[in-house]
């Protein structure tokens, strides 16, 4: 029951208890992202709630950035890392253009932001990252990333702080996970639009960092058509 | 040796579980986490009596784990008092209070002054030394008139004509420090508080959902709740009704039930006792 603590031992101090203070270079400044990917669109959403401990900074931040006439990024975590990425990125897509004298293609953003962010392998982005966008055939697709490079493709994503309530909506709603006696059948963009909505008001009633409004973009071979839609706000 | 002369066990409280709980934590395995109301609770003193309110958001780290908690208790007819902190503390300490004070009430045979409930928290909480926490902000109507306190988790306390706690606090502080003033109507003191918990409400995480609001006059109490509901839930628009045979049947057994023979007994109702 009682421990000997032997009072010349350098390392006695380190007893629970005793604290250490240091220097975190990180921040969580929360958001949540969803993206849908259809037949010939692709959807993506980000609520627009900035926060840090258990201030807001702002109500009105757009976590979605706009790559190409195709391709938007999503981004939520540590808002300054998010910041200096997607400069990053932007240089980058400027020297492929100019190099290459073409735009670069959905895939091709996917594959240069994995590197990108392996790159920073032992000093990550501390940002989650969802990609969506029209692939070369005009195919909706949606890429999802760890902080560190790992890259998946897939037709639907959540992620961010309501990342881990707003998947298994999308896994069963538009995946048709975990089912008997169902239809599989792409989902029409209608469709995917309430169930991303529906979504993230369930996410804003438990999630603190998710909340004040959404920001949608639906990417067609048309162009990019924006909407939003108001969530509660406490 | 120790046949003979029995082992006494060591006096004072066991630390045991402190050392395994952290070895099991070193480990890797988390540690429990109580639930916080994070929360946002105030009170003013008004013409008539005293204004309670408080938001109605219980937190367990980011999740939200209740969406309508009362954190306004009861402590006597003449006394409530609002808790923020660990949920479980505020809701137990108040009602162990609450069980003096009745107690208390029927010793002395006289309507318990505010000032008791006071003491009685405040040396609860400090016999913890902060390790109850439990922040409150105490409300009441005595014979001597409306009384207010703040009660700090390690047992300092207040009295004071406005007050604020938890983690919405300087947001709601902030309304009454512009607009508190002495002898305002219940009206006048209903809409400061509301407005005072609903800062707290929009600008601090930890608080959400609805107001709750308390006015405790000489002779009667309002308990009102919600008294605002500043949040309304989105509407959703597609339905999430699965049809019958969705989720997949692993396995099925049928256990048959042989009936040989039926019997009814009727029961008559019978009255209760009330002889005595």
């Amino acid at each position: 029951m009682s421990s000997v603590v032997d009072p010349f031992n350098k390392f006695s101090y380190m007893e629970s208890g005793s604290q250490r203070q240091h220097f975190s270079p990180y921040a969580d400044n929360g958001g949540s992202v969803v993206a849908i990917a259809g037949e010939d669109y692709a959807i993506i959403a980000a609520d627009t709630r900035l926060s840090s401990g258990f201030s807001i900074y702002t109500r009105e931040q757009s976590k979605l950035f706009q790559l190409s006439e195709k391709t938007i990024l999503g981004c939520s975590g540590c808002w300054c890392d998010t910041l200096t990425l997607t400069r990053v990125l932007d240089a980058r897509m400027q020297m492929y253009y100019h190099e290459h004298q073409k735009l670069m293609e959905t895939p091709a953003v996917a594959q240069m932001l994995s590197t990108m962010l392996y790159y920073k392998r032992f000093f990550p982005y501390y940002v989650s990252n969802i990609l969506a966008g029209l692939d070369g055939e005009g195919k909706g697709c949606v890429y999802s990333y760890d902080p560190i490079g790992h890259c998946e493709k897939s037709y639907f994503r959540a992620g961010g702080s309501a990342g881990a309530l707003l998947q298994p909506l999308l896994d069963n709603q538009i995946g048709f996970h975990n089912m008997e006696k169902v239809t599989v059948a792409p989902v029409p963009v209608e469709k995917a639009l309430a169930i991303l909505k529906d979504g993230f008001i369930s996410a804003a009633e438990r999630d603190i960092y998710t909340g004040d409004s959404i920001l949608i973009k639906i990417i067609t071979k048309d162009g990019i058509k924006d909407e939003s839609f108001q969530l509660r706000k406490d | 040796m120790t046949a003979v002369v029995p082992d006494i066990a060591k006096p004072g409280f066991s630390f045991e579980n402190c050392r395994r709980n952290a070895f099991l934590a070193q480990k890797g395995y988390a540690v429990p986490k109580a639930t916080k109301t994070g929360t946002t609770i105030v009170g003013i003193i008004y013409k008539d009596g005293v204004i309670l309110g408080a938001d109605t958001r219980a937190t367990e780290d980011t999740i939200v784990s209740d969406k309508n908690c009362s954190k306004i208790h009861y402590l006597s007819d003449n006394i409530y008092c609002c808790g923020a902190g660990t949920a479980a503390d505020t809701e137990m300490t108040t009602q162990m209070i609450s069980s003096q004070l009745q107690l208390h009430r029927l010793n002395t045979g006289r309507v318990v002054p505010v000032i008791t409930a006071n003491r009685l928290l405040k040396h609860m909480l400090f016999r913890y030394q902060g390790y109850i926490g439990a922040a409150l902000v105490l409300g009441g109507v005595d014979s001597t008139g409306p009384h207010l306190y703040c009660i700090y988790p390690h047992g300092s306390s207040d009295k004071l004509p406005f007050t604020t706690m938890g983690s919405g606090s300087l947001a709601a502080m902030a309304v009454f420090e512009t607009r508190w003033k002495p002898d305002m109507d219940e009206e006048e003191g209903k809409k400061l508080v509301r407005d005072a918990i609903a800062a707290g409400i929009f600008n601090d995480l930890g608080s959400g959902s609805n107001v709750d609001v308390c006015v405790i006059r000489k002779n009667n109490v309002d308990y009102i709740r919600p008294f605002d509901v500043a949040n309304v839930k989105g509407q959703k628009q597609g339905s999430y009704v699965f049809d019958k045979g969705t989720t997949a049947v692993l396995s099925t057994r049928s256990i048959p039930v042989d009936i040989e023979d039926i019997s009814i007994t009727p029961i008559e109702p019978e009255s209760m006792d009330t002889s005595s």
